[in-house]
Parts: structure tokens; sequence; C-alpha cells
């Protein structure tokens, strides 16, 4: 959104780089985004923090093809809402694969990577995406790179 | 019925049962609106000016009258530079002293602001109030614009991610269709219907006609909706004057009754909504305004709904309570929701045809339900003894619904 060089808070926020949410202990259900309240038992609930293990499934997803001015450079890119293993539901990119290759239901898992730079000489933003989870972004790097003649100097492990 | 229990189980009962104790009826004495498009000669000041003077001139008020403004308006600063629009409007109508008011929450602002407006004239606060809706957005190139609509959505956690508005819209999409066997063909139906409606309407934003060819083979924008899937983003004012319904007479022969308006709010994101195809808050404010007005979905004749996108006019439809989840997209295959039809839909052309200057969006529906419950809506869009309307205005993906129920009684 801004393009200033200016910190912004959120770049303390460990939940962009981990999936980080809340767990309410009173009625055993977990949130992400984290929350300070249990919506549903407010002042009752005792929340806790809570790591995902950044499996889960494609719940929906969609196509970019006109992103706004940050991301203008990415497009197409895909969007998807992903259901996590624990029951929260996750939006984020979906990488590593073609967008005529994902599906409802596929499994995917999180991996941190960059989002976008701010302005053109500015911060470098991180943050979770999500990937197949049955190795096959390894034949889909084998394939970009042998489109763009390129070859593997470091092996992916 | 069934309903009701769900929502009881939800732990809403509270905020349903809860009954207003107002003083008094309110009723909509004037109305005035802009062409919605793209005015390139024209400011938000312009803009302000020519739907105002019109709603006032057609009051036969004079500015003295007024004892108070209420204007919705998403982001002038992010649009223009341009914030503190309530002043301005005030201001540049020369009606200073009198209080005004901005109200924002993103495109359901106008609906927002009716609210406002016509809680002051209820509580007897104020006796004649101006509510209006203005936006500019035709100054910006248009990533910047879906970069500014974005920020109707958490900003954090979804357009952080490089989700956008569209983006949004067509991972319901994408669901419902998953879900419920939706096809894009049907979906195009929408586009069609409002563009055929708008074709009608001297004040649109588009007036050409189209087909469902046109529609699906138009660009896409966020899979599966393509650019005719999308409302345009546009340039326009609206306005209606508000006043007490037993003093309403005064001022015009024709005045309609203002019979129940209520909002409801939602998760900011998508990610926590219990079912991405329901927008809980159209549900509980459809649920609080019929249980005000006293009256049944089969009462009323005519609809306007939010149709940002074109799936958002189904799932309107269906939160509003006019079908059963996962049958909205039937009345377009039977092609019922046309002038003429069991459910006129939009008649104006919508968000889609009609155009969508955010902040005015909610003010321009119940225009044109006036028009329409006066028996003044020219072009062959005229609904035939057209007595309850119904208009319901989104903010974001859903954070925020304003649902309002009008008659000519």
């Amino acid at each position: 959104m801004s393009n200033s060089g200016v910190p912004k808070h959120w770049r303390s926020m460990k939940e962009r780089y981990r999936l980080l949410g809340t767990y309410c202990e009173n009625c055993r259900t977990s949130f992400f985004p984290p929350r300070k309240i249990c919506p549903k038992c407010r002042r009752k609930g005792k929340t806790r923090q809570i790591e995902f293990s950044g499996r889960g499934k494609v719940f929906s997803y969609t196509v970019i093809n006109v992103g706004s001015k940050t991301f203008e450079s990415y497009t197409p890119y895909i969007i998807g809402l992903i259901e996590l293993e624990e029951g929260p539901r996750v939006m984020s990119q979906i990488v590593d694969c073609k967008p005529e290759d994902v599906y409802i239901g596929m499994e995917v898992e999180a991996c941190l990577r960059k989002l976008f730079e701010q302005g053109e000489s500015g911060i470098i933003s991180y943050g979770f995406k999500f990937r197949p989870v049955d190795n096959s972004w390894k034949e889909y790097y084998k394939k970009l790179l042998a489109e763009k003649k390129m070859k593997i100097v470091q092996r992916i492990s | 019925m069934n309903t009701w229990i769900t929502l009881y189980t939800l732990g809403i009962g509270g905020f349903l049962r809860r009954v207003e104790n107002l003083k008094r009826d309110v009723a909509i004495i004037s109305v005035g609106s802009t062409r919605f498009g793209e005015h390139w000669d024209k400011g938000i000041k312009d803009l302000v000016w020519e739907a105002g003077i019109q709603a006032v001139e057609e009051a036969g008020i004079s500015g003295r009258d007024i004892q108070y403004i209420v204007f919705g308006n998403m982001s002038g600063g992010m649009f223009e530079g341009q914030e503190h629009v309530g002043a301005l409007v005030a201001d540049f109508l020369g009606l200073n002293p009198v209080p005004a008011t901005r109200v924002e929450a993103a495109c359901a602002s106008g609906g927002v602001a009716f609210l406002h407006g016509y809680m002051a004239v209820a509580s007897g606060l104020y006796d004649l109030v101006v509510v209006g809706g203005v936006e500019k957005m035709t100054d910006v190139e248009s990533v910047q614009a879906t970069e500014i609509l974005s920020a109707a959505m958490d900003y954090e956690w979804e357009a952080y991610f490089g989700a956008t508005f569209p983006g949004v819209y067509a991972l319901m999409a994408m669901r419902y269709m998953h879900q419920y066997g939706l096809k894009p063909e049907t979906l195009a139906k929408v586009a069609v219907k409002n563009h055929y409606h708008g074709s009608m309407n001297p004040l649109a934003h588009f007036r050409n006609r189209i087909t469902v060819e046109d529609v699906l083979s138009s660009p896409i924008v966020a899979y599966p909706l393509r650019r005719n899937d999308c409302c345009p983003v546009s340039d326009g004012a609206a306005c209606v004057i508000l006043a007490p319904l037993d003093e309403a007479k005064k001022y015009t022969d024709t005045p309609v009754k203002v019979e129940a308006v209520a909002q409801a709010s939602d998760t900011l994101s998508l990610l926590e909504r219990r079912d991405i195809c329901t927008l809980d808050a159209t549900v509980y404010a459809a649920e609080k305004a019929f249980a005000k007005a006293g009256l049944e979905r089969k009462d009323i004749d005519i609809v306007e709904v939010h149709d940002c996108f074109t799936i958002a006019e189904i799932l309107a439809l269906e939160d509003l309570g006019f079908c059963r989840k996962g049958e909205g997209f039937k009345l377009y295959e039977e092609g019922e929701t046309y002038v003429g039809g069991k459910l006129p839909v939009n008649t104006d052309g919508g968000l889609k045809a009609g155009g969508h200057a955010v902040g005015a969006t909610g003010i321009k529906q119940i225009v044109e339900i006036v028009k329409q419950l006066r028996g003044e809506a020219e072009g062959g869009r005229q609904v035939d003894g057209a007595e309850v309307g119904l208009a319901h205005n989104v903010g974001g993906s859903g954070a925020t619904a304003v649902v309002t129920i009008l008659s000519r009684r």
C-alpha cells in the first residue's frame, strides 16, 4: 500500500512469517488471523498462541489477471483460500505450479517467500505462500528451467 | 421460521429481538442524482452540487430549512487527496453553518449514511435532513483504483498477500460453482440483464445491451470473473431529503415512507467467514428489516441489490431470503429478474451497468426505488404498480450490509 521506506508495525509481526494463530481453551477453537479475544466466548475465553502445521487443502482459488499496483508485475498469479488441518482458513498465493494444475481439495503446504517490494528501492516484504505437497513442484521447476535453458546449479532438496 | 432458529442458535437473538422505540416515521420527500460514469470535467464539489440542487428544488425548500447533512464517501483522500467531505458539502452547497457528517463504510457508505439520516429524523433531533453520497474515482489509473478498493478488505491478511477485490469475489464464485453447480453462462446472464435495464436508464454508466457471448469473450480479471462480470469504476453523486412522515405532504404529493433500515457487520476478511458463499451480514440485516417493517418477502415488488460482481447479485437474492441457498441462479435461467418478471432486480442497471461510484451507490439505489414507487421511472423500465421496494448495500466483501425497505403506503 505505502511506498515509503518507513518500517511498518507489522514488520515485527511473527504471524507474517510463521503460521501463528490463537487457540481458545474454553471452546477449543483455533483462529487465524490471531485475535486478542475469542469472538465466541469473549471474556470467558482463554486464549493462547498456537503454531499451525502449515498443511492444508485448497478450499477455493482464483487466478488474478489484473493485480493492484503493488502486484501488477506478478500477474497472472494464483490466490487460494486454504483450509488448514487445524480448521482455520488462510488467504495466500499458491506457487510452484501452473494455474491449470490447481483444484479445490488439492493438498498444499506453507513456505516462506518474497511477497513484494515497497516502491522501486524499498524494503522487501516476506510472508507465507503455499505450494503443492506432493513434490510436483520439483518437476515444475525442472520444466521451468528447461524452458529457459537454464541448469540447476544448486540442487533443490 | 427455520432461519429464525438458525439465527438464535448463532447467538444473535438479542440483536434481532431489540425493537427500536422510534419517535416518529420518516419519509423521503425528494431525490436527485447525477449520471454515473466518467465525468472528466467534474470534481467532488461539482457532483455534489448537481445532485444536491436537484433534490432541494424538487422538495421546493430553501437551503435555510435544512438542519443536518450526512454524506457517504469511501475514500476522497486516496482518490482525490480530499478528506473532510462533510464540511466540504455544507460549504460548497452554501449551507454553512449546518452540521455535516461524512460517513465511511467502504461501498456501503451511502447505505450507512442513509441509516444515520433516518435516525436523525426518527429520533426527533432534526426535521429536514439531506442524505447523500459522492465518489470521484476516475482521476486515478485502474491499477491504483484496484489498490484503493482493496483497502475495503482486511489489508493485513488479504490485500498484503496479493488478493484483490475481484479476487475475493472470485473465490466466492469458485466455491459456489463447486458446491452448487453454477455455470459461467448463467453468471453472464446477470450482467446481460443489468445492461438491458441500464439501456433504459438515462443516468446509467453503460447504456449498451450485451449478450452472453460478449461476457464470456471479455478478458479474465480474476478467474472465473471476466471484465463483464465486474462493475465499472464511476464518478457520481446522489442525494435524498428526509422529513417526518406526518409533515411530508407539505413538500410533496408522493412521499415515500421508510419502512425499515437495518445494518449488520461481519468479519472484514473472507477467510474467517462461517460460509464464504453466504454474506451473514446481509442475512441479519434482512431479517431485522423485514421484522421491523412487518412485511414478508412476497410483499416486495422491486429489489435493488449490490451487484459489484455478477456472483454478488445471486448471493444477495439468496441471503435476502428471496430463494434458498444454492438456488438463486435458477431465477436467471428463467428470466424472472427482468422488468415484467416475478421479481425485478436492479431496474436501473445495478452497479454493473448503472455504475458504481462507491460512496454514492447506496443512495443511488434508494433514488431508483423512490422513482419506481412514484411511477416515474423513465425509458420503459417502470414496474407496474410497484408499492414496496428493497435496497441492499454491501461494504467490502460483506463486512457491512444495509437493507432498506421503502413503500408508498
